[in-house]
């Protein structure tokens, strides 16, 4: 299969192709997440140490997953737009943004209230939380720079190359608590296998693809209106707000 | 070579030597950021009380935040100001490659910044009650760790030059970068104190310093073009 990839990469074809998938990737998270909660809620066995607390874990860990997934796609997009100058590489960093902070916020919020009552506390200043807690402020700082020029190229390729600074952040979230021997716990999902009841694994992993079409959704949204908004000068999109219109 | 000819060498000996005379010509804002550092360590015990257990206690902590505060402040100095009045562009035009006279310019910003702080930091630790070998330990992370501080700043503070929001976007961007060499450069003195090798922290700062010298200039250039196009 040949698919002519600098085809797709002009703003005007992506936004149709973008307004095509979106839609689905949004039946498809409303799926896949009403089944993910299912499995997670209904038939998941209770955990024999932490009881019903740990169903927590369907919502925590998916969204600390794609929290990290998605700076790594936003960091990869803002690489594309920096080396081969790409506006629509750029446009879609900008859109994964706030979908990505999103997620680490609720990674954050959800672990702590998991950690109230298992832990004791809402908040430990372990390695863990606290280079989530940098991941976030690195989602602000991309936002915050990308909108803080009046040219918006500019803004483009500076958090661009901010993204790809804060990219060092990754691996050390990732490995956290492999590094460092704190109250955080290991993973329980590896490769190799799992340390946990299938049923749950499947609920997990059902609530990740479930939050990460749910990504799809809203970045092909998002960067819709980014392209309506940059292009609003050129004959399509006038075309388009004329065919809205009448 | 014709005279036009620019080097690595001599752009950054040109770059440091005009900003430590431009530093030394005002003398203020170094003075202001050792008023800064002294006066903020200072505010500490007041604020929270002086029993010398907690102060022993917490001095590393204090100040390497007051450092990370100091490097922060200072930022502005390195570009910001030659970018407003155009020699940030002039310098960009010279013959001389771009990481010279930026690597110039960083350890000059780490010279008038960093080396006080790190020069001063026996004496606010004395007033901590922090004993001999903890004040040489909480030095050696300074030297190491301040480094780090200026080659993230100068990155952070080339990003956002003519940007709207600047002290608070810089402190957005900034900071967040400076946590892991704050952690680091604060452990270190801290197991010193409590009867454990600093070493690992030590040697962490270091393999710190060494990428962040041989990345973060051409980070900085790549940034500053981004700034100049």
């Amino acid at each position: 299969m040949n698919i002519n990839w600098y085809y797709f990469a002009s703003p005007t074809t992506f936004y149709r192709l973008a307004g095509r998938i979106a839609p689905w990737a949004f039946v498809l998270a409303v799926i896949t997440g009403a089944a993910g909660l299912y499995l997670g809620l209904v038939v998941a066995p209770t955990d024999a140490q932490q009881g019903e607390v740990y169903r927590v874990i369907f919502i925590h860990v998916p969204a600390a997953w794609m929290s990290m997934f998605l700076y790594f796609v936003m960091a990869c997009y803002g690489a594309l737009s920096l080396t081969f100058n790409t506006r629509l590489g750029a446009m879609m960093a900008r859109s994964l943004a706030p979908t990505g902070a999103m997620f680490t916020f609720v990674s954050l919020w959800t672990g702590s209230f998991w950690g109230r009552p298992t832990w004791g506390t809402y908040w430990v200043w372990d390695a863990r939380l606290t280079s989530e807690l940098v991941l976030l402020f690195l989602y602000f700082g991309f936002i915050a720079l990308a909108n803080a020029f009046e040219d918006p190229r500019r803004g483009d390729r500076a958090s661009a190359l901010l993204a790809l600074i804060g990219l060092v952040n990754l691996p050390i979230i990732y490995f956290s608590v492999l590094w460092w021997n704190t109250l955080h716990q290991g993973s329980s999902v590896s490769l190799r296998g799992t340390s946990m009841h299938v049923t749950m694994l499947w609920g997990m992993l059902a609530m990740a693809f479930s939050f990460w079409m749910y990504s799809v959704g809203t970045a092909f949204t998002r960067v819709r209106a980014i392209i309506l908004e940059r292009e609003r000068r050129t004959r399509w999109v006038r075309g388009l707000v004329a065919g809205a219109h009448s | 070579m014709s005279a036009a000819a620019g080097s690595f060498g001599a752009g950054f000996a040109w770059a440091f030597r005009r900003d430590m005379r431009i530093a030394w010509r005002h003398p203020g804002e170094t003075l202001l950021v050792i008023a800064f550092f002294i006066f903020v360590a200072s505010l500490f015990p007041l604020g929270i009380g002086a029993e010398p257990e907690l102060l022993r206690r917490i001095a590393p902590g204090v100040i390497w935040v007051c450092a990370v505060l100091a490097a922060f402040l200072s930022l502005p100095a390195m570009f910001a100001t030659d970018y407003s009045d155009g020699s940030l562009e002039q310098m960009a035009l010279s013959p001389h490659p771009m990481p010279g006279w930026v690597s110039g310019k960083i350890l000059a910003h780490w010279v008038a910044s960093g080396v006080p702080v790190i020069a001063l930091s026996p004496l606010i630790g004395l007033q901590y009650g922090l004993t001999p070998d903890t004040l040489a330990v909480l030095a050696a992370a300074l030297a190491i760790g301040t480094p780090v501080l200026s080659l993230l700043g100068a990155a952070c503070t080339a990003l956002a030059l003519g940007a709207r929001g600047g002290g608070v976007l810089l402190a957005l961007l900034a900071l967040p970068l400076f946590v892991p060499v704050l952690i680091f450069g604060a452990g270190a003195a801290d197991a010193q104190a409590s009867g454990l090798s600093p070493a690992p922290h030590l040697s962490l700062l270091g393999a710190g310093l060494i990428v962040a010298a041989v990345a973060l200039p051409a980070t900085v250039c790549l940034a500053l073009r981004i700034a100049l196009d």
